[in-house]
C-alpha cells in the first residue's frame, strides 16, 4: 500500500465514487465466505449488545429465590444461576460489557501503540533504538502473567481489565506501525509535505499516519478476539470485573463455584458466547488480512 | 566455535531485557495500594511490631534503594520470604516447578506430535476432510477460553462418564508421591518401578494435558499448514517434482525442511502462552504447580512470591526463545550468526 502510494501515477488517480468502492468491497467479500461468516457474527453481536435491554427476557440482576439453579427450561432457556438470575439474560447483557471492554482495550492499545511506533520510526536513531528495546522488554513477559501482574497492581475493576489487556498489545501495534511507517517516511508525499513547510507533527500525523492505518485496523479485528479472551480470563480468576457483573468470564467463575453440583448450564452458555464472539472476530480479521495481502489471494 | 560466540552474544543482549523485566516485576508489586505487612501482621499487631517487620522486609527504605537490595539479593539466589508459606520464595518455586514442568512438557509434546503432521497432511491434501478437521481444531482451539475447555472436559470425563479423576491434583489423596528424583511423578514412579502410582499419576495428567495441548495445537497446525502450502507452491519444489523425485521425498525432504523453521519460532510463543494458561488450568484441576502458587500469592498480596514468579516465568520464556533461535540458526543456513 505504502509502496504504491510512492508511485507518481498514484497521485493523479481520482478516488473512485462511493458506489464503485462499495461494489468492489462486496466482490471481495463474496470471494471470501469465511470473512462473511465472521462479519455476520460480529454484526449480530453488536446488535445484541445495543438492544440487550429489549432482547433479554428478564432483568439480569433480578434475584429470584424461587428458581435457584434451575436447568434450562421453556421459561429460562439457559437455566438460572445460584441466585435465581436468568442465565440467558446475563449472557445477552454480557455481550454489552465484554464488547465494551474489548473495544476500549483495543482502542487504547491502538492509539498508544500507533503513536509510539509512528514517532519511533519517524524520529529514528537513538529514540527508535530505546523505544524498540523497551517494547522487547514488555514482550518478554508471558502475556497472561503480565496481565495478572498489572491487574494485581491496580486492583480489580472494569478499568483494570481494560488497562491490563491493552498494555499487552501496545508493543504489537508499535512494531506494526513502525514497519509500515519506515517505508512511508521515505515516500514522495512525505517529502512533498515537508518541502511545503509542514512541521514534523503536521507531516507525521496529518500525512503519514493516516496512510499507514489500514493494516492497523485489520490487526485490531484480530486483537478483539484476544482482548475478549484475556478480559474473560482476568475476570475468571477474580482480578477483573466484580463477580456479580453480567460478564462472560465472571459468569463462568460462578459456574465453577457450583461445578461439583453438576450445574453445567451456568458456565457452558457464557463459554459458548465467548467462543462464538472470538471466532467471529478471528474469521473477519483473517478474511480482511487475506484481502489486503496480495500474496495470500 | 562461531556458534558459541553467537550464543554468548545473544546472552549478552538478554541482560538488559532480563534487568528490565525484573524492574517491571518489582514496580508492579510496589504500586499496589495497601501495605502487605499490615495484612501479614494481622489486626492485633502493635505499631512497633509492624514497623519492625517493615524494616526487616526493607519496606521502610526509598524505592530505588529497595530495588537495588532486591537485585543484589537475587544475584545471591535470594528471592525473599513468602508471606503466606513463610518459606524462601526460591524454595517454594523450586518445589512447585516439576509439577508445572511435567504438565507443560507433556502438553507441548502432544501438541507438536499431533499438530505438525496434521498441518502437513492438510497442506498436502488441501480441501480434503483432514484439512477441514484441522481447520475446525485450529479455529476452536484459539476461540474458546482455556479455562472453559478445561471445565467442559472435566464435566464430561469426570462428571458424566467417571472415566478420569476430577479436580484432585497430581495423585488421589490417599496415595503418597513416589520417591523424589526428578519431581515429575510419572517419571519418578517409573524409576521406582511402581506401576500403580505411575498409572494414577498419568490418569491425573490426562485432562489438564489435553486442555493445554488442544489450545497449543491450534496455532501450530495453522502455521504448519500455511508454511507448507508456501513451500509446496515454490519453484524449488516444482523443480524437484519435475526431476522425477518421488512425491513423498519432495514433501518430506524439500518442502518440510523449509516449512518447519517458522513453526519453531511459533512454538516458543506457544510455550509462553502455555505458561500463562497454566495459571488457569492449575486453578481448575487443583494442580499444585507454579500457576496455582502464583494465583494464591496474588490473592493474598504476597509480594515476594508474585515478584519471584513473574521473574521466573519471564526468564523461562526468554530462555525458550534463545533455545529456539539457536536451533533455527543450526538448521537454517540462511541465518547469519
Amino acid at each position: 500500500m505504502s509502496a504504491t502510494a510512492a508511485q507518481p501515477e498514484a497521485t493523479y488517480a481520482l478516488r473512485p465514487p462511493f458506489s464503485e468502492r462499495w461494489r468492489q468491497g462486496m466482490r471481495a467479500l463474496r470471494a471470501n465466505p469465511t470473512a462473511v461468516v465472521g462479519l455476520v457474527i460480529v454484526v449480530a453481536l453488536v446488535l445484541i449488545a445495543i438492544f440487550a435491554p429489549v432482547i433479554a427476557p428478564y432483568d439480569p440482576q433480578k434475584l429470584d429465590m424461587e428458581v435457584v439453579s434451575q436447568p434450562p427450561s421453556s421459561a429460562h432457556w439457559f437455566g438460572t444461576d445460584q441466585f435465581g438470575r436468568d442465565v440467558l439474560s446475563l449472557v445477552i447483557w454480557g455481550a454489552r460489557l465484554d464488547l465494551f471492554i474489548a473495544l476500549s482495550a483495543v482502542i487504547l492499545s491502538m492509539v498508544v501503540g500507533t503513536v509510539i511506533g509512528a514517532v519511533s520510526a519517524y524520529a529514528g536513531g537513538m529514540t527508535d533504538e530505546i523505544t524498540m528495546r523497551t517494547m522487547d522488554i514488555l514482550q518478554a513477559f508471558p502475556r497472561f502473567i503480565f496481565a495478572m501482574g498489572i491487574a494485581f497492581a491496580i486492583g480489580p475493576g472494569i478499568g483494570t481489565v481494560v488497562i491490563a489487556t491493552s498494555v499487552l498489545n501496545i508493543p504489537g501495534y508499535a512494531r506494526l506501525m513502525r514497519s509500515v511507517m519506515l517505508p512511508a517516511r521515505k515516500s514522495q508525499y512525505a517529502a512533498a509535505a515537508t518541502s511545503v513547510g509542514g512541521s514534523h507533527t503536521n507531516v507525521l500525523f496529518r500525512h503519514l499516519v493516516p496512510n499507514c492505518l489500514v493494516p492497523i485496523f485489520v490487526n485490531s479485528t484480530l486483537q478483539f478476539g484476544w482482548a475478549i479472551l484475556e478480559a474473560a480470563g482476568l475476570s475468571f480468576i477474580g482480578l477483573g470485573v466484580e463477580s456479580s457483573a453480567a460478564e462472560w468470564g465472571a459468569l463462568i467463575q460462578l459456574g465453577f463455584q457450583d461445578f461439583n453440583a453438576g450445574h453445567w448450564w451456568i458456565y457452558t452458555f457464557p463459554g459458548l458466547a465467548i467462543a462464538v464472539a472470538v471466532l467471529g472476530f478471528n474469521l473477519l480479521g483473517d478474511g480482511l488480512q487475506d484481502m489486503l495481502d496480495p500474496r495470500r489471494q | 566455535m562461531r556458534m558459541l560466540r553467537y550464543i554468548l552474544r545473544r546472552l549478552l543482549f538478554l541482560v538488559p531485557v532480563v534487568l528490565g523485566s525484573i524492574f517491571i516485576a518489582f514496580l508492579l508489586t510496589r504500586v499496589v495500594p495497601g501495605n502487605p505487612i499490615e495484612r501479614v501482621a494481622g489486626p492485633y499487631a502493635s505499631e512497633e511490631r509492624v514497623l519492625e517487620m517493615k524494616a526487616e522486609a526493607n519496606l521502610d527504605k526509598p524505592i530505588p534503594q529497595q530495588f537495588l537490595i532486591y537485585v543484589n539479593d537475587l544475584l545471591h539466589g535470594d528471592m525473599g520470604m513468602s508471606y503466606t508459606t513463610a518459606q524462601p520464595v526460591g524454595k517454594d518455586l523450586k518445589e512447585r516447578f516439576p509439577a508445572s514442568f511435567e504438565l507443560v512438557m507433556f502438553a507441548i509434546g502432544l501438541a507438536i506430535v499431533l499438530a505438525i503432521p496434521l498441518g502437513v497432511v492438510s497442506a498436502v491434501k488441501r480441501g480434503s476432510w483432514i484439512d477441514h478437521v484441522a481447520r475446525v481444531i485450529a479455529v476452536a482451539g484459539v476461540s474458546a477460553p482455556i479455562f472453559w475447555i478445561a471445565m467442559v472436559l472435566l464435566s464430561i470425563f469426570y462428571g458424566k462418564l467417571g472415566w478420569l479423576p476430577g479436580s484432585q491434583g497430581r495423585l488421589p489423596i490417599i496415595m503418597s508421591p513416589p520417591p523424589h528424583v526428578t519431581g515429575m511423578y510419572t517419571i519418578d514412579a517409573l524409576l521406582a518401578g511402581d506401576p500403580v502410582t505411575f498409572k494414577e499419576a498419568l490418569r491425573a495428567l490426562i485432562l489438564p494435558v489435553l486442555t493445554l495441548a488442544l489450545v497449543s495445537m491450534a496455532p501450530i497446525a495453522r502455521m504448519t499448514r500455511a508454511t507448507m502450502i508456501d513451500a509446496l507452491d515454490s519453484d524449488y519444489v516444482r523443480t524437484a517434482t519435475s526431476l522425477g523425485i518421488p512425491r513423498r521425498t519432495v514433501v518430506m525432504k524439500h518442502a518440510f525442511k523449509n516449512a518447519i523453521i517458522p513453526v519453531l519460532t511459533l512454538i516458543a510463543g506457544v510455550i509462553g502462552y502455555a505458561i500463562g494458561g497454566e495459571v488457569l488450568i492449575e486453578l481448575i484441576f487443583s494442580w499444585p504447580g507454579l500457576g496455582l502458587y502464583s494465583y494464591n500469592a496474588i490473592m493474598s498480596a504476597d509480594f515476594p512470591a508474585v515478584q519471584g514468579f513473574i521473574i521466573l516465568a519471564t526468564c523461562l520464556y526468554i530462555l525458550i526463545y534463545l533455545i529456539v533461535d539457536v536451533i533455527t540458526a543450526l538448521l537454517d543456513p540462511r541465518v547469519e550468526y
